[in-house]
């Protein structure tokens, strides 16, 4: 078992004659991710990877014709909310959008209409999804991880390649791991994924990787002590961030005092969650 | 991005909310000749992009365009936290019965914007949420639906504005709900919004803030953007998309991804080291912008090393060693460096590097010691 995605995943990508679009769909079929349907405005009737992946002009379009059960997008940030929109209205009940650089009016209006249908939104502003060894769905490079009992929640990409590594470095292995994105509105949060991790039988130990801003850590540690069994260890990025200031991401800021790394780190800790210094500490908590 | 407070009240003006007649200077003859033009008592207010510009003395009342002239001078001549005032906003004085605080923000926990609006206004409202919550109603609004009239009556009795002032309040809150969304803004803030003894509601001061994100659709907005507010090594690094913020300490960082870069920081405080600055270059990092970024770093006098730390996942770290090499070919930089390069070629990419007489490392811990020794010897 893992969460969210593995081997029946039959996945859609929107945007997927764009460079990233081609680039990535082309990394995830060479994984063995079952890639069905391409969509790009205009160019339904094409093919890409030598023939392999059909392109049509819509998202109902090409779920109707392929059975399409998770998109992940790849358009523009200023197509992106559209894009969700389309896919949310096909009845698609996975979307995984990878664009960063929506903008947060845009976010707040995707996620209230989503929240008005069954559909789970990862993202925007994320790496995506993997369950090793099974699926790959965004842009999490394939070799830098193995299958495990691992699950891996994250709000950084690079960050969270570096855990991942670190664990492949020593043969701990993930069951999934998910890119919840940098965005100070997004689709799942921290609860979302532990809870699932809770669930999954081959999930035996959770990972999660926060940063300054917002109370989605607070909250999650709430969750951790109340709700779960399962042990979780924990790394907050952005303990030297000054405040007011976004670091690269758009939802790490501390603003009016609140979002920092220290009250972050209290909180988990309070929870029973061991607290790394650095990334590379965490396989060694894991143990 | 952040907007001054004139040209925030320009905006508002446009969606309605009445403003006090007034001016932008950069002279005080010209704050002269704008008191003149307004007749009575005018404010003089510095146009800086920080709070606390009234405790700063950075906002005074002039009784006749002579001493408006003389504030003006003062004023313009001022630093507020480390800002230079280059303008300030000339406009009449208001005669004021009471003050009001209104604001729109988005609320990331909520998903939805908030507009909170408090009797107890004019002063810090952050200080007036952490002291007295009880006086400050946050009201949700609906991104798809819009800012509702009797959302705006609720607000309007909340803080026990007398009905005559209803209406025209409903249509100030309106107008700023309209100022925030239309422009794409995470926060659209009137304090004070004041009742006049002549019995007007006029908002005598206004802030907003806009996602960067969105900037790309309002092109009015980013020609706002007030270069001289920001250090220029972050208004260099934005051309080349690279997301920098200049810090206080002595070892330059370089690092794919916002998360790693943080994590880059803290790591060299943890080893008892000071980053002078967040750099992140993104993913697939060439040589002309590692290059840039070398420059942009480096343009720092205090700092005393360099760390690089990159990942490499899709991009190969062969490759982003080639690019540092090229880059560095060109930048000829004279402080040392140390490069961690972890992920798919590593060994190929440090070898590279190592033959270039760099400082290499493979873990994150060995390349903050590194960096922070490097510093201190130099």
């Amino acid at each position: 078992m893992s969460i969210l995605v593995n081997k029946d995943t039959r996945l859609l990508v929107q945007g997927i004659t764009g460079n990233e679009g081609l680039f990535h769909t082309t990394q995830m079929v060479a994984y063995g991710t079952n890639v069905v349907a391409g969509v790009t405005p205009g160019k339904g009737g094409e093919w890409v990877l030598g023939g392999k992946v059909p392109v049509f002009d819509s998202v109902k379009i090409a779920v109707d014709a392929t059975g399409a059960n998770a998109t992940v997008i790849f358009v523009p940030a200023r197509f992106a909310p559209d894009a969700m929109f389309e896919a949310a209205d096909a009845g698609i009940p996975l979307i995984v959008c990878i664009t960063e650089g929506v903008p947060v009016q845009d976010m707040m209006r995707v996620r209230n209409y989503l929240d008005q249908k069954k559909v789970r939104l990862v993202g925007p502003n994320c790496p995506g999804l993997l369950t090793p060894g099974e699926a790959k769905v965004g842009i999490i490079p394939g070799n830098i991880a193995i299958p495990g009992n691992v699950g891996v929640v994250s709000r950084s990409g690079t960050l969270t390649y570096e855990v991942l590594y670190a664990m492949k470095n020593v043969g701990m292995g993930a069951s999934t791991c998910v890119g919840i994105g940098g965005d100070p509105v997004n689709g799942t949060n921290f609860i979302d994924v532990l809870q699932m991790f809770e669930h999954d039988p081959q999930t035996e130990k959770v990972v999660m990787i926060g940063e300054i801003g917002g109370t989605d850590e607070e909250k999650a540690a709430e969750f951790i002590a109340n709700k779960m069994t399962k042990p979780v260890v924990s790394f907050i990025a952005g303990q030297t961030a000054p405040p007011g200031k976004r670091m690269g991401h758009a939802g790490a800021i501390i603003e009016g005092g609140a979002g920092t790394a220290a009250d972050k780190i209290a909180a988990l800790t309070a929870a029973g969650v061991r607290v790394a210094k650095h990334p590379e500490e965490i396989p060694s908590l894991l143990r | 991005m952040k907007l001054h407070e004139y040209q925030s009240k320009q905006l508002f003006s446009k969606y309605g909310v009445p403003i006090p007649k007034g001016r932008v200077a950069a002279t005080a003859s010209e704050a002269k000749q704008i008191a003149e033009e307004l007749g009575g008592r005018v404010v003089i207010k510095s146009q800086v992009l920080v709070g606390g510009r009234g405790k700063a003395g950075g906002i005074k009342v002039a009784k006749d365009p002579g001493e408006a002239e003389t504030l003006a001078t003062q004023i313009l001549a001022m630093t507020i936290k480390s800002l230079p005032v280059r303008k300030v906003l000339v406009d009449e004085a208001a005669d004021i019965a009471q003050e009001i605080y209104l604001g729109i923000t988005n609320d990331r926990a909520a998903k939805k914007p908030v507009m909170m609006a408090s009797a107890a206004g004019g002063v810090d409202i952050e200080e007036v949420a952490a002291t007295t919550p009880e006086k400050i109603i946050k009201i949700h609004i609906d991104p798809l639906l819009g800012l509702r009239d009797y959302q705006t009556r609720d607000i309007a009795a909340f803080i026990d504005l007398p009905r005559d002032y209803w209406r025209d309040f409903g249509r100030i809150a309106n107008g700023l709900w309209q100022a925030y969304s239309a422009n794409d803004a995470t926060l659209a803030e009137i304090n004070p919004l004041v009742i006049t003894r002549d019995k007007r509601l006029v908002a005598l001061d206004g802030k907003m803030l806009i996602d960067d994100n969105a900037l790309f659709r309002h092109g009015d907005l980013a020609d706002m953007r007030d270069l001289d507010e920001e250090a220029p090594a972050e208004t260099e690094a934005r051309k080349y998309g690279l997301s920098f913020i200049k810090l206080d300490g002595n070892i330059g960082c370089m690092v794919n991804g916002a998360g790693l870069a943080m994590t880059s920081m803290d790591i060299l405080k943890l080893f008892g080291g000071e980053p002078a600055n967040f750099l992140d270059i993104g993913g697939g990092a060439g040589a002309e912008k590692v290059a840039a970024a070398m420059r942009i770093i480096l343009s720092d006098p205090n700092v005393k090393a360099v760390l690089y730390n990159i990942f490499g996942g899709i991009t190969r770290c062969d490759e982003v060693a080639r690019g540092i090499l090229v880059a560095m070919e060109e930048v000829k930089p004279k402080v040392p460096m140390v490069v961690r390069l972890v992920g798919t070629n590593a060994e190929e990419g440090r070898k590279l590097l190592a033959d270039a007489n760099m400082i290499t490392a493979e873990t994150l811990a060995d390349a903050a010691q590194k960096a922070v020794a490097a510093a201190q010897a130099a």
